[in-house]
């Protein structure tokens, strides 16, 4: 059934030579190295002098250090060195998340102090050899002052702030906790009112290649990174703002890396150790994470739970919806936020009047999150769960519920109840192709018949949309360079500042280049890998490089091609549109005789340059730059059939159809491969992979045979229907890397509940959905515990909500907990309407991080005018009201969007809080002090 | 520790070295051999990536040490493809198939399936899957491994 071999719709882009290379299923160029062993991943790499390190760990979840003895560990023939926090001190270092924002609580390579999860890294041991420094690392003695860990977001409800300075475990929130005037008015009256659950398990991205560096600093200027990595432009990046030394003198390759899947987006703090010691210690230093340490102490991901109700009307429309998400973010996340994106893409694809949420990140002592293909795929797993779970009350079929429900193309341009356009998605016409291609009538009656043998069936389908391409919108994500060049051999070259991590755009960039040029594929050879061989990318991120790189090279293949023909036609005395390129031939229409390999024109645009046009620069490369639109939507609809084994709940994957709109597919073979290895991570999501934590925070998962990877055995034959309707982007192209992750996981879901629905319904999606967990359904009694485990979990959420002051804005107008404890008890709101003329620190939190900005207020009578000023600008605002301590003004901002921000502030003397409602985010807390007073 | 002298074939060379007991066969063919095609994936015998070939059996380098090597003959990625650089048709297979992304995972699954579709050896298809259910890829999905089985054992192409 596959249409992958359909050459790619080329709207817009008039065909240059008669070859075409995007479209084709061609062999990768990476291949060739890789299969015979000469691949380069960074722990292949050995520099003359090279010493290795292992880190000794904290074993404890939470505690104070009294000591470490490193004595004996010193005293071991081979160890050069062992330095602690204070050594690596002398190496200045600012960790910042994946959005370059520096982190809200201190983070140090090396734990100072106190240790927060189990794995944190306490000293670094530098030796001859690794084993050499594990010898060492196991002797190397700590003693600590353990406290209780926070270990699950119930308890960082209820329990004591884990990091020194703050108030509280949030470590970003925003939004409305319960759904208020229109929207409760929606719910309240909607004739079916529909709520889903999902527990979401904690995920290690376990790329087959752990994390590894090798850092040398050569002379005082230079410092070269060999790492495993999703981009060396973006380490070179962060190392260079993280150390504050000029980008120039940081060279960083990674030539080969081995999956990352969202977790090498940064150096953690075990990259940053190594490299504040290799700029201290003077000689290469080469870290490998051994597997052990990368289950147990690498950062991880996921781990979230989520509520999410539908009021929908009689016929299934939706009417109102409202969300609460809570992620456990661990310690030290990469990004401490709220994950904001899954409320922006909830419903964008759907005809969903009105949206409510509260979204919240909390700190615990477990390993940091990190980013996971499609880290905001909950927002599809809940949502299309709950329309499967709904349309099973309500009695329609879940096909139809979509088609009620979807945003087609008919019905674009429009825009999400959250505000973002919608104009060019096709979830509805991926769906309408889906159907189209699977017998459902069929496939009940068989479902029917199964049931009479008591052999149970399911079916699951389906659907998403993803924003892909992202470039513009915040600080990593970029445009994409193509520098292309016709060597004076005749030979292709281009330098990308794209990278692969097994995506493979060393052959996807060449293929763009050479149907945009008109050479042979086998002609080009692209060179990524290294920073400074390219512009800037930020890399593999987001489903992007496709989309943006593929852009880029078509881009600057296209004006390298104008230029071949600008200069055959001067020397040929003939028109630039009578000059075509063909299979690295140049031709002159009318003219065979005329015809010229392309390296001979190559070898005049470089040594004759007196035989060039007026005007023309010699040589024959070009470079571009490829800013495309904000984002670019990729589209999908996916079914999946299951069977259940109802006496031992085991899930045996029958077939599996994707119906995927990527818009010019470049490699069918690359795309499907993108797509295959994200649903396989889809089916180890939902049956397999699981990181728990014990108790005291020990991880639990250590080894590969605690965390259960999808084999072949566990993952089927995928089907592909390719919908191929070109993007708005150059070359048309949509993004796909991380959609299998994401509409994988609802659909086999889905799936197993058609199958289950005979014995009821999965009441809390709790994930993995291990055979214990679904023979709960069967059975109908709590044979996996997860029922007594969830009822303690819903205890304790509740013990914290009475304990501690509710979140909302009724809480949030209250004064600073400080204040509440001043001598003389609570304080009347006229003791504390103090003046607010003059200016403030005010922090907001945002959803990407949070804010810093100075505010300037002043005050006639009532009305409250002034600015808001941060290093992106300022802001004027006037017509604000104030009186009783209380300010409310409002503040139009027209980056990234046009969004009206309104402030509602508390003054407390020196202190001010309170929250800002910033449109389709929802509201963010505000905090603050008066300017001067520290 | 205890050091040995050991001396063993490595790809049709010969090889010798000291080595201390505790050294694993894959750690002795990256760092002393410099065989850096065997991948090291997790050190306890459950990914495959480490897998090579050892008087004609795959075996996984980590869960073996140097020194029960000495006097054997073993074969890793670097030795499959001819001189000239021609693919072994097990290579070719998985570059015909699609069945590699990242490729860290790969010069195992190549060794697996060179050991067993060796000196002529005609396994079915569901063997050599049944065989890959040792081997962990966490890029591909296993679609273009599967498509390289079917290849090994029909004679299709991709």
């Amino acid at each position: 059934m596959s249409e992958a071999d359909a050459p790619a719709r080329r709207e817009g882009a008039p065909g240059i030579g008669a070859a075409r290379w995007i479209g084709k299923r061609v062999p990768r160029k990476e291949d060739a190295r890789l299969l015979t062993g000469r691949g380069q991943y960074t722990d292949d790499v050995m520099l003359p002098g090279t010493l290795h390190v292992a880190f000794a760990r904290s074993q404890i979840a939470r505690g104070n250090i009294v000591s470490i003895d490193t004595g004996a560990a010193l005293d071991v023939p081979g160890v050069h060195s062992i330095m602690l926090a204070k050594d690596l001190a002398r190496q200045p270092i600012t960790m910042m998340s994946f959005f370059f924002t520096p982190s809200e609580v201190p983070i140090t390579p090396l734990a100072d102090t106190y240790v927060q999860y189990v794995g944190d890294p306490l000293a670094l041991v530098i030796a001859e050899t690794r084993a050499i420094a594990e010898d060492a690392a196991a002797l190397i003695a700590v003693e600590y002052e353990e406290l209780e860990p926070v270990v699950t977001v119930a308890q960082a409800m209820g329990g004591p702030p884990i990091h020194p300075g703050t108030d509280s475990n949030v470590s970003a929130e925003i939004g409305d906790e319960e759904p208020e005037g229109e929207l409760l008015d929606a719910l309240n009256a909607a004739a079916h009112r529909v709520r889903q659950t999902v527990v979401h398990q904690r995920i290690s991205q376990a790329p087959m290649e752990n994390r590894a560096i090798l850092a040398t600093r050569e002379g005082p200027e230079e410092l070269t990174l060999y790492i495993t990595c999703q981009s060396p432009h973006n380490i070179a990046r962060w190392v260079s703002l993280a150390l504050g030394l000029p980008e120039a003198a940081i060279r960083v390759i990674a030539k080969d890396v081995g999956g990352s899947f969202g977790l090498k987006n940064t150096p953690w703090k075990e990259e940053c150790a190594v490299i504040c010691a290799a700029m201290l210690f003077g000689r290469p230093l080469k870290w490998t994470e051994d597997r052990y340490e990368a289950l147990t102490a690498s950062a991880q991901a996921r781990e979230a739970e989520m509520r999410l109700e539908v009021g929908f009307d009689a016929d299934g429309r939706m009417q109102a919806s409202h969300g609460i998400y809570d992620c456990n973010n661990g310690a030290y996340p990469q990004g401490a936020d709220n994950n904001i994106a899954v409320h922006m893409f909830m419903w964008p694809a759907y005809k969903m009047p009105t949206y409510g949420f509260v979204s919240r990140g909390w700190y615990t002592n477990t390993n940091g999150l990190a980013a996971y293909r499609g880290p905001w795929a909950m927002e599809s797993l809940i949502r299309e769960t709950l329309l499967d779970k709904a349309a099973r009350k309500i009695g329609i079929d879940p096909v139809e519920i979509r088609r009620g429900n979807l945003v087609y193309l008919s019905d674009q341009p429009t825009t999400s109840c959250m505000g973002i356009p919608v104009d060019d998605i096709t979830p509805g016409e991926c769906l309408e192709k889906l159907v189209a291609n699977f017998d459902i009538p069929a496939f009940r009656r068989e479902q029917a018949n199964a049931r009479r043998e008591g052999r149970y069936l399911g079916l699951g389908i389906a659907t998403y949309i993803e924003p892909t391409g992202s470039a513009g919108s915040m600080a990593p994500m970029t445009g994409e360079l193509a520098q292309v060049r016709i060597e004076p051999t005749g030979k292709v070259t281009a330098a990308m500042s794209t990278h692969s991590q097994g995506h493979g755009t060393a052959t996807t960039m060449a293929q763009c280049i050479a149907d945009r040029l008109g050479v042979r594929y086998e002609d080009v050879t692209v060179y990524e890998g290294d920073n400074t061989r390219g512009g800037f990318g930020p890399g593999a991120a987001g489903s992007r490089q496709g989309v943006i790189g593929g852009g880029a090279a078509i881009r600057a293949s296209e004006m390298l091609a104008d230029k071949v023909k600008t200069l055959a036609a001067h020397l040929y005395n003939a028109s630039p549109e009578s000059v075509s390129i063909e299979e690295g031939i140049v031709h002159i229409a009318g003219a065979p005789e005329m015809s010229r390999p392309i390296g001979e024109l190559a070898n005049i645009a470089y040594g004759e340059p007196h035989r060039l046009p007026p005007g023309f620069e010699a040589g024959l490369e070009v470079q571009f730059r490829y800013q495309p639109p904000p984002m670019t939507m990729t589209s999908a609809a996916h079914a999946c059939v299951v069977e259940v084994d109802a006496d031992t709940g085991f899930v045996k994957i029958l077939r599996w159809i994707a119906s995927e709109d990527c818009g010019t597919v470049i490699n069918p073979a690359v795309v499907e491969g993108q797509v295959a290895g994200g649903l396989a991570q889809a089916i180890g999501m939902v049956l397999l992979e699981d990181m728990p934590y014990d108790a005291r925070g020990n991880p639990m998962a250590a080894t590969f045979k605690d965390y259960l990877l999808p084999a072949i055995t566990d993952v089927p034959i995928f089907e592909y229907i390719h919908a191929n309707t070109p993007s708005k982007t150059i070359g048309g192209m949509r993004g796909v890397g991380e959609g299998g992750a994401i509409i994988g996981p609802p659909t086999l879901v889905n799936a197993i509940a058609d199958a289950l629905s005979p014995f009821g319904e999965i009441e809390e999606l709790v994930l993995p959905l291990t055979p214990a967990r679904i023979l709960d359904v069967i059975e109908q009694r709590d044979v996996s515990g997860t029922a007594r485990l969830r009822a303690g979990v819903r205890e304790m959420e509740e013990a914290a909500a009475t304990a501690i002051p509710q979140a909302g804005p009724a809480n949030a107008m209250a004064p600073p907990a400080a204040s509440l404890v001043l001598p003389g008890g609570t304080k009347t709101a006229a003791a504390t309407a103090a003046a607010i003329d003059g200016d403030w620190n005010l922090v907001l939190k945002m959803p990407m991080g949070p804010q810093a900005m100075v505010a300037h207020f002043q005050t006639d009578g009532g009305v409250l005018s002034g600015y808001l000023s941060a290093s992106e600008g300022r802001q004027e605002f006037a017509g604000g009201s104030w009186g009783e301590g209380c300010a409310r003004f409002e503040v139009k901002v027209e980056q990234p969007m046009k969004i009206t921000l309104k402030y509602d502030l508390q003054v407390d003397e020196d202190a001010i809080s309170g929250r800002c409602k910033m449109g389709m985010f929802g509201s963010a807390k505000v905090t603050g002090e008066r300017a001067g007073r520290r | 520790m205890s050091e040995h002298a050991i001396q063993l074939t490595i790809n049709g060379r010969r090889h010798t070295g000291r080595v201390e007991a505790r050294t694993s066969l894959g750690d002795f063919l990256r760092a002393d051999a410099g065989y850096t095609g065997v991948h090291i994936g997790c050190e306890h015998g459950v990914c495959g990536a480490c897998t090579v070939v050892v008087d004609g059996r795959a075996v996984r380098s980590c869960l073996m040490l140097a020194v029960q090597a000495d006097g054997a003959e073993v074969t890793t990625v670097e030795g499959l493809a001819d001189p000239e650089g021609t693919l072994h048709p097990v290579q070719q297979a998985m570059r015909d198939a699609h069945g590699l992304q990242c490729g860290f995972c790969t010069p195992g699954v190549v060794m697996t399936f060179a050991a067993l579709t060796a000196e002529g050896a005609k396994p079915t298809e569901e063997q050599l899957i049944a065989a890959m259910s040792g081997h962990i890829c966490r890029c591909t999905g296993y679609q273009g491994i599967r498509k390289a089985a079917r290849i090994l054992t029909s004679g299709d192409t991709a």
